[in-house]
């Protein structure tokens, strides 16, 4: 075992392994870094940057952030907070996003990052793209309204799966998910037990024919905010990077 | 479109091995070939290469020169900077649709032309200009227009549309370029060509440890020339102290800031020079592989580069046991780029060079630990490289006195816009923007923008502001803009740019600037109010402090900078509401939707 790295972030001092993120790291310390495109057991990714920290002034993703001794860490001052919020509506803003009637909705961490960060309505312009829906798979469904393009999918099916049924295409904002075919999702080796469709942070990755079944009230963050867990089960040995 | 098939396709796989990480080799040869990459030659390649076919679909969609739908024989792309744009290229392209009588997208019914626009193209000392295929033409005129249409109607041959030579080697039987090079002010370091023996500095180099090369570069202060400004030196002995067995020497030569074409000039009159210093490179570095990263609208000088390799391998400069020092191996590939700025990012040059699409990498590991193909990587910009072989020639200290206090060596800056002699110099770092614009002939100046449109924009304030790492940082890029001139025209066209030159991976940059350019759009339109330049600004900061990469870090930079500096330009557009209402908020346009499906009109509006 490596020797033990001691940093501070939000005035507590933590002490992490030396090969681990900032956002791991803190994580274990019990201390909340929120974020979209990280996720256990996948590869970091630097995608969404709502992890955005300071470090020593200077700003970071502590997804993808190695911890450092006597690192000064900021992560929740109002400027970081400010850029979350504003990040956040932007991932808002560009999809179509219908919390209302979306089957996510209480189990949806962007949902959930909203209300933990104070925003009820953005305040930046909705830009309404036409975004695509597949619906051809007869178990998954698509909807590109609401994906974020943080890349789980696409690093599930690949790393977890070992199957490449998702990648990018196309470049600023016209990115998008494609999938593995000429044609839609029906035409590839997709199947409803993969793990890519499991890993879907919002809506846009559906498994069908099970709508609804947790009642609205008994979800996922119906209760307490995102990250609570991680707040209030300090030193949880299950989380790995 | 002409019709793919499958043995010509395995071909074109198999010249490069089948190799994914050359996907960029192959795709540009298939576009080439059959003047798209369809979907089913996507599910060809993939199979050839062992790929999912989702992965070269991928870096197929990224890059401008790449094509899934088919287009014509020929393709002109006019370039749309805003320094063409204020040589005229609006009428270039109006001549341009009228003659071929089809809209800028598309394709003449006969799929022989297509007609499109381009970013800066590194032509901004001969604007306007445009790309014929790989045929650049520049001081478009619409008489100049007429005629290549009508050569390319009769003949569907770029190459009949070269008349006049260019000079230097523009005019070499393997570049037959019109290109002019714009040298007007040769320095005392990288176009001092009369006093320095070809191979001088290499040959003092292998005289040395690769270790004692180093630190001549450092004692020298050699700072990277692309913008960034690292220190060159540094960066050598990290890749040197990385571990790993193959290292790699990449050149940048993806020269995509709107503005900047010294580096074309570098290439066609310096190549050797350059080669030289990519070998001192990998000799102080301890790498036998090279790669020159050449942006896809420089294609024109592909052969002639490929010739000068073909030269120095013949002379033993390239190869093994360069110059006869045993166990020094070294050569150099060149790595046609398909159009894409964001590839003149570092860690986004290597994905390319790769195989992949432009994105960048994430930092750590950085390009020094694990870059190209996860071997420790050292990424230089052309001019930077040129400096080398003359630092070593020369001695660290000769270097080091040049220029200003952090700053060391000259500067070759790229300079277009309303001066009478737009073109490259070479100055001593620390010139005054005053000096400059009276050395180009900038008389009624009233804007620059240093460094591109990642750089910024300084009013006459500023103009006893000095060129260097310190002051004004620039990679070269330096546009003049007159007192007739549109400031905010020209920041709509940077914005323009980054948003279409983004390459999607992070929400800041994907996002945010497409907000930025279209608050400014309302602005520019009479539709803004006053708060709306803190929005602008507040927007700005976020996506500078959040983004990814120095695209990202950078691209808020014409909006605040022009804030910063021209803020009057701004108040005299903007205006309280009087009703209460936004003014970019247009009540009829966004019930027309509503309207045409009920049937009737809103009672209210």
């Amino acid at each position: 075992m490596s020797d033990k790295v001691d940093f501070i972030i939000d005035g507590e001092e933590v002490s992490a392994n030396p090969d681990q993120t900032i956002l791991i790291a803190a994580e274990e310390a019990g201390i909340y870094i929120p974020r979209l495109c990280a996720m256990k057991d996948l590869v970091p990714f630097g995608a969404c940057r709502v992890c955005t920290v300071l470090v020593n002034g200077r700003p970071q993703a502590a997804c993808t952030q190695p911890v450092a001794s006597g690192i000064i860490v900021e992560n929740s001052s109002d400027k970081i907070l400010k850029i979350r919020r504003t990040i956040i509506e932007m991932l808002f803003v560009e999809g179509n996003h219908y919390c209302m009637f979306c089957e996510k909705s209480g189990n949806c961490e962007l949902q959930a990052l909203a209300y933990r960060l104070g925003i009820s309505a953005p305040d930046l312009p909705y830009l309404f793209p036409d975004r695509k829906v597949d619906a051809t798979h007869p178990d998954i469904l698509i909807d590109h309204n609401r994906c974020i393009l943080c890349g789980r999918c696409v690093r599930a099916s690949r790393d977890l799966d070992g199957k490449n049924v998702f990648q990018f295409v196309g470049r600023g904002l016209g990115k998008e998910v494609q999938v593995n075919s000429s044609a839609k999702l029906a035409a590839t080796d997709i199947d409803v037990t993969d793990k890519a469709v499991g890993v879907c942070p919002v809506g846009a990755l559906l498994p069908k024919r099970v709508g609804y079944r947790i009642p609205i009230g008994e979800r996922l963050f119906d209760h307490n905010p995102i990250g609570h867990e991680i707040e209030t089960n300090i030193h949880n040995s299950s989380v790995k990077e | 479109m002409m019709k793919y098939s499958e043995r010509e396709v395995k071909e074109i796989c198999s010249a490069y091995s089948c190799d994914s990480s050359r996907m960029m080799d192959i795709l540009r040869d298939i576009q080439k070939r059959f003047g798209c990459v369809p979907e089913e030659v996507i599910d060809l390649i993939a199979g050839q290469v062992d790929v999912a076919r989702v992965e070269v679909d991928s870096t197929v969609s990224f890059y401008a020169f790449f094509s899934k739908t088919p287009k014509g024989e020929v393709v002109i792309r006019l370039c749309n900077d805003i320094i063409d744009r204020m040589n005229g290229s609006d009428v270039i392209a109006e001549v341009f649709s009228r003659e071929l009588g089809i809209e800028f997208g598309e394709t003449t019914p006969d799929n022989k032309i297509t007609l499109e626009y381009t970013p800066c193209i590194g032509m901004c000392d001969q604007a306007p200009s445009a790309l014929v295929n790989e045929v650049v033409i520049t001081d478009l005129s619409s008489d100049k227009v007429r005629s290549i249409v009508k050569t390319l109607k009769e003949t569907g041959d770029p190459l009949k549309l070269v008349s006049r030579l260019g000079d230097g080697f523009n005019a070499h039987h393997l570049v037959k370029s019109m290109v002019h090079n714009c040298i007007r002010r040769k320095g005392k370091v990288v176009f001092a060509f009369a006093d320095c023996d070809p191979n001088a500095g290499l040959e003092k180099a292998i005289s040395m440890s690769p270790v004692e090369v180093i630190n001549v570069i450092k004692n020298a202060r050699l700072r990277g020339r692309g913008g960034a400004g690292f220190p060159t030196g540094m960066k050598w002995e990290f890749t040197r102290g990385a571990e790993g067995n193959k290292k790699h020497v990449i050149c940048n030569a993806d020269e995509g800031e709107p503005g900047t074409f010294k580096d074309r000039v570098i290439l066609t009159e310096l190549s050797n020079l350059l080669f030289e210093g990519m070998t001192i490179a990998g000799y102080a570095i301890g790498a036998e592989n090279g790669i020159l990263y050449l942006r896809g609208e420089y294609a024109y000088l592909y052969d002639f580069l490929a010739s000068v390799l073909n030269f120095r391998r013949k002379k033993g400069f390239l190869g093994s046991n360069i110059l006869g020092k045993p166990g020094f191996n070294f050569d150099i590939r060149i790595q046609m780029g398909a159009g894409a700025y964001i590839c003149g990012e570092e860690t986004a040059l290597i994905s390319s060079c790769e195989g992949s699409r432009g994105d960048p990498k994430n930092r750590p590991p950085f390009p020094a630990q694990k870059g190209y193909l996860s071997s420790p990587t050292c990424v230089n910009n052309v001019e930077t490289l040129c400096c080398v072989v003359r630092i070593l020639d020369k001695g660290a200290a000769w270097f080091a006195e040049m220029g200003s206090m952090g700053s060391a060596g000259t500067k070759l800056l790229s300079i277009s816009g309303d001066c009478q002699s737009p073109g490259v110099y070479e100055f001593p770092f620390g010139i005054s923007v005053r000096e400059l614009l009276r050395e180009v002939g900038a008389i009624n100046a009233v804007a620059v923008q240093i460094g591109g449109p990642s750089g910024q924009m300084i009013g006459e304030d500023d103009f006893d502001r000095t060129i260097c790492y310190d002051d004004l940082a620039t990679g070269g890029s330096v546009m003049v803009f007159g007192s007739e001139r549109n400031i905010l025209e020209a920041v709509k066209c940077f914005m323009d740019f980054f948003t279409e030159e983004s390459c999607g991976y992070c929400t800041p940059c994907r996002v945010g600037n497409v907000l930025l350019k279209r608050c400014l759009e309302n602005i520019i339109a009479g539709k803004g109010e006053p708060s709306d330049l803190d929005y602008l600004k507040d927007l700005g900061e976020t996506i500078k402090t959040a983004s990814r990469c120095g695209l990202g870090q950078t691209s808020p930079n014409p909006i605040l900078t022009t804030l910063q500096n021209f803020r009057p330009v701004y108040e005299a557009l903007v205006h309280e509401a009087k009703d209460g209402c936004r003014p970019s908020f247009d009540i009829h346009a966004v019930l027309k939707d509503a309207q045409n499906i009920t049937g009737r009109k809103s009672v209210y509006f």
